[in-house]
């Protein structure tokens, strides 16, 4: 996908995180935050390529797009 | 000038760590070059995993106390007090008002891991836990008139104490059960944050098939929001309602707000360099146990071996040599498959758990390691 300008409300980062760490930390910020806030996670586990968008499917929150760097991928969710 | 070692917290990591220091540093203490401070907020000493067996009238919370002083090295100075401020630019604690403050040259938080009940409404009404004394005791009236009905078991908080212990409670809830004559009458179910029964897939592989078999329901992907505790319902993130009849949690867990006012870490968790357990945002402070955060489980073997990586660099930086000691991760678990057979699991950063067959000899093991810990604490196993 492709870089974004979307000014995420929080950014959690969980870069170094073994998995379900990153998972969870997203989890942990939806919680706290608004209907509508954009939370913008960091994760260099490529298992979150396939846990995020599974969950925010799941709890019906959207996944708006996932930037690729080199090292770690940053997904922008919206809770719903 | 003497330097000055202070351990905050002795719980598990920090009674290990504290005994290890009396044991390595024994001639520069003995000669007064060095001086080990350890401080705890309770004048005992609390075993955590006695709790599993409480709410099944096994143990009593009574015997996970021992006092201090029967525990740690007269090498040691004890400070019974809670620390309320950590300065880590001046290198000074502070305590509440009128208790003089202590100054460090070298610092190790081993604070542990706090319940946050109330982060979910109507939790702390609607549910019952075996993660605190009174929980597990609270519970075990529960479960003793417990015979028929919907038994939820739902873990919110993760990272949480001992990631085993939420599967070892439904199985030997089941196992209790069945043996009492109950089981047919008792719905179980037991509910996960994400898409699988445990945090680590290896783990979660192996245990799903079990929970199979013994007629476990399961709900992945269940994020806890809120419990209403009249109509007996609690109700995900993800949007499903589950009615109990019992519901018992591993509630929302949080390290002491003090780390986060220091600036060392979110949510109470310190950040640090998972192999040197040196706090990244500060000098001359390490952590470890359920505070450092490392990515590994919250245990209290992870403690015990942290406490000893942590025993090594502060003797090296003492005796003025590089500090060379590094944590590789190591954890090592039993995991309760019933009420008389377990599995174990050892694991570190490189290599995957892989759980062992049930048995009865893995479940008097993991009751010995639990007998044995009072001389683990002591430093001497
Ligand atoms: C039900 C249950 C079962 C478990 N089973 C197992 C098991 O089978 N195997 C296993 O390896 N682990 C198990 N654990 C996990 C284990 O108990 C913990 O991971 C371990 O205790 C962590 O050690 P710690 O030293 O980091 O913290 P703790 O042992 O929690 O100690 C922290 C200490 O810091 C003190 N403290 C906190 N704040 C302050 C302050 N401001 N000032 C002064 N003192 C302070 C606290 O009073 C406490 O004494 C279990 C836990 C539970 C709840």
């Amino acid at each position: 996908m492709s870089m974004t300008d979307i000014e995420p409300d929080e950014t959690v980062d969980a870069r170094g995180a073994a998995c379900p760490g990153p998972l969870m930390d997203l989890i942990g910020k939806i919680r706290s935050a608004e209907s509508g806030d954009v939370i913008r996670l960091l994760s260099d586990n490529d298992q979150s390529l396939t846990d995020v968008p599974e969950w925010a499917e799941e709890a019906g929150n959207e996944l708006l797009v996932v930037e690729e760097f080199d090292d770690h991928n940053a997904f922008y969710v919206e809770k719903a | 000038m003497t330097e000055h070692v202070v351990i905050v917290g002795g719980g598990t990591g920090g009674t290990v760590l504290a005994n290890d220091l009396a044991d390595r540093l024994e001639p520069e203490l003995d000669a007064g070059d060095v001086r080990v401070t350890l401080v705890n907020d309770d004048p005992d000493h609390v075993y955590k995993p006695v709790w599993l067996y409480v709410p099944f009238g096994q143990r009593e919370p009574d015997d996970g106390r021992r006092s201090f002083d029967d525990l740690v090295d007269d090498a040691i100075d004890l400070r019974i007090d809670r620390v309320t401020d950590i300065d880590t630019d001046a290198q000074r604690l502070q305590f509440h008002d009128g208790v003089p403050s202590i100054d460090y040259d070298h610092l190790v938080l081993a604070t542990g891991s706090m319940l946050e009940p109330d982060q979910i409404p109507g939790l702390t009404e609607g549910g019952y836990n075996y993660y605190s004394e009174s929980g597990a005791t609270d519970l075990r009236d529960e479960l003793l008139e417990f015979t028929e009905g919907d038994l939820v078991l739902s873990v919110i908080g993760t990272p949480h104490m001992c990631p085993a212990a939420p599967l070892e409670f439904v199985f030997m809830a089941d196992d209790w059960l069945r043996e009492r004559g109950f089981r047919e009458d008792v719905d179980i179910t037991y509910t996960y944050p994400i898409q699988r029964v445990h945090g680590n897939p290896h783990i979660a592989e192996w245990a799903r098939p079990i929970m199979e078999e013994r007629d476990i329901n399961v709900e992945t992907f269940f994020n806890a929001e809120s419990v209403d505790p009249d109509a007996e319902t609690i109700t995900s993130m993800e949007g499903t309602e589950l009615d109990y009849d019992l519901l018992v949690t591993i509630p929302p867990h949080g390290g002491i707000d003090l780390i986060e006012e220091a600036g060392l870490g979110d949510d109470g968790w310190v950040d640090v360099d998972k192999h040197t357990l040196e706090a990244e945002a500060a000098e001359n402070v390490y952590a470890l146990g359920d505070t450092a955060d490392t990515g590994v489980p919250n245990a209290g073997s992870v403690a015990h071996y942290q406490a000893g990586v942590v025993g090594q660099r502060l003797a090296s930086e003492i005796r003025g040599r590089p500090a060379t000691a590094t944590y590789d991760g190591k954890t090592l678990c039993f995991i309760e498959t019933g009420m008389d057979a377990a599995s174990f699991v050892e694991f570190d950063y490189e290599n995957p758990p892989s759980p062992a067959p049930p048995s009865e000899k893995l479940h008097w093991s993991k009751l010995a390691y639990n007998e044995s810990y009072w001389l683990t604490a002591r430093g001497l196993l």
